[in-house]
């Protein structure tokens, strides 16, 4: 079984933006929430590095873990999925999330927060709807991964600094650049993600 | 060219010179002997190890988002879901355990001279409000945050996920509430009781005494004893807390990072569990594990002789403010 994984090659990314705009296309993500993003390391200074990031779908999520009523999953893919229905909005993933991952809509007073989203790999939803149904797609976006294609963000990477795939493929690839070019800063986030790193 | 014009020139030859075999000196070089663009790139693992974060610059206005690692997630989550459940499962299972214990050794406080039948005021109606403003709340907030924790573990099983779902998400807002239900009466408490709960001399001849759990002695009291100044002042000192690290969590990153929300939560489940274990006891004694307390924060009236084997000179102070005679015989 393939393990699903996302690895930014920083030394490639440029800060374009692309793949968040493809995932807020793909998905039909609403105004303010954000399930990419592109983060710039010392900008404007020596060494500035530019990554894509989004839910990194973890190995022993701590999402899924502190969830309070258990909505949060990993599919057989290690694709984190959730179900909305049963999502209350604690807020409590996003504390957890070391990546920044979980938006959430604002749904009243103060800080109250509707269903929580986030990236879905492009797989749909965790909920009881179909997959590739119109009711998913309303809720959690769209079901490349159910037509065996790879997360929109990753495929329009105009860099290919952005890689989705298996994670054995995608170190691979990674680790032959790095081999060929002599520099990388590293596979943004995963030993925290995975609690296992690329060669390189 | 003039000669100090030629002198110059070299000087500046020299310079630029000396520029660029520095800069190439400083480049590390590629294995195909082009410079290395990432020499001066400090790579994510050194980030970690500089800072529990990275952060940097976002292009949206969500600011929360520009944090692009936190791996305290992962600490929060066990603190979350190992400490905190082992601990607040011992703290308050240990709580009751000992509470069950004082009721087997040593039963219900009794009054020990019996009922005089003539009741004196305890507590005044407003007094009473506020207690139970607060306590309403405060059991209505305990119920519905100790379901974020344990709920999932207890109650999720019992009704099956969507049912759980359902009240937790009616129990989130009834959290959210009633914390202003329980602000507003903690207030009125620590300002109503705020005067009789100061320390006072007779409180050390109380704990002489053996704080009335010694039948041969008796322990003086003015209208708080030194037991009941205790949950007074923890009260307040946890209610003031977990409020503060409530309201934090009320309003999520209104000026806090990431990481001040989660010493916000660990603070507001830290305070709370101990506050529970408190009120625990607090409700012990106020019920079953003494006779006559009750009615103290029920109808407001107490008897004469509860008062004078619990609150001896408050009942005397009580008295002569009233111009009154007990005509209850004394209980020594």
């Amino acid at each position: 079984m393939a393990r699903m994984k996302f690895l930014c090659d920083a030394d490639r990314c440029i800060d374009c933006n692309a793949c968040v705009t493809a995932c807020k296309n793909e998905n039909e993500v609403p105004w303010g929430i954000n399930r990419r993003r592109v983060v710039t390391i010392n900008d404007g200074k020596p060494g500035e590095r530019s990554v894509s990031m989004a839910c990194m779908h973890c190995t022993d999520a701590p999402c899924a873990s502190v969830c309070p009523v258990k909505c949060i999953y990993p599919t057989d893919d290690g694709i984190v999925l959730h179900d909305k229905d049963l999502c209350i909005g604690c807020g409590y993933c996003f504390y957890a999330c070391p990546f920044g991952a979980p938006q959430y809509p604002q749904v009243g007073n103060f800080g109250s927060r509707g269903k929580m989203d986030k990236c879905t790999y492009c797989a749909g939803g965790g909920g009881p709807e179909a997959p590739g149904s119109a009711e998913e797609y309303a809720k959690y976006g769209s079901n490349r991964f159910g037509e065996g294609k790879l997360p929109m963000c990753a495929e329009m990477c105009s860099t290919k600094s952005l890689l989705a795939g298996d994670g054995d493929i995608i170190s691979q690839l990674y680790e032959e650049r790095v081999e060929k070019r002599g520099y990388g800063s590293g596979a943004w986030g995963w030993t925290t993600a995975y609690h296992e790193d690329v060669k390189k | 060219m003039t000669a100090f014009a030629r002198i110059r020139f070299a000087a500046l030859l020299l310079m630029l010179f000396g520029l660029t075999t520095a800069s190439v000196l400083a480049q590390t070089l590629g294995p195909d002997g082009a410079p290395n663009p990432t020499a001066s790139v400090t790579n994510q693992r050194t980030l970690l190890e500089q800072a529990p974060r990275i952060q940097g610059r976002i292009d949206i206005p969500d600011v929360k988002a520009s944090v692009l690692m936190q791996p305290m997630g992962r600490t929060w989550d066990y603190f979350h879901e190992v400490l905190l459940h082992w601990g607040a499962a011992l703290v308050i299972v240990g709580m009751l355990a000992v509470l069950a214990l004082a009721y087997l050794i040593m039963g219900r406080l009794r009054i020990e001279a019996g009922r005089s039948g003539e009741m004196i005021v305890r507590f005044k109606a407003f007094e009473r409000f506020s207690h139970w403003l607060t306590a309403v709340s405060f059991v209505l907030l305990g119920l519905t945050g100790l379901n974020i924790t344990f709920g999932k573990v207890l109650l999720r099983p019992l009704v099956g996920p969507d049912l759980f779902s359902d009240i937790s998400q009616i129990a989130k807002y009834v959290h959210n509430f009633t914390s202003f239900a329980f602000v507003a009466g903690l207030a009125l408490i620590t300002v109503l009781f705020f005067r009789d709960n100061l320390f006072k001399r007779v409180d050390i001849d109380w704990v002489k005494q053996g704080g009335g759990f010694i039948k041969s002695k008796h322990a003086p009291a003015g209208r708080f004893n030194l037991g009941e100044k205790m949950v007074y002042w923890l009260s307040v000192a946890a209610g003031l807390l977990v409020s503060a690290s409530g309201f934090v969590l009320l309003f999520p990153f209104y000026g806090t990072n990431i990481a001040d929300m989660q010493i916000a939560q660990v603070a507001h489940a830290v305070i709370a569990i101990l506050f529970i274990a408190l009120i625990l006891g607090h409700i012990y004694i106020g019920t079953l594990g003494m006779e006559g307390a009750f009615e103290a924060m029920g109808t407001g009236e107490v008897d004469i002789n509860w008062a004078r084997e619990h609150h001896d000179r408050w009942l005397a102070e009580k008295l002569e403010a009233e111009g009154r005679q007990a005509s209850a015989t004394p209980a020594e």
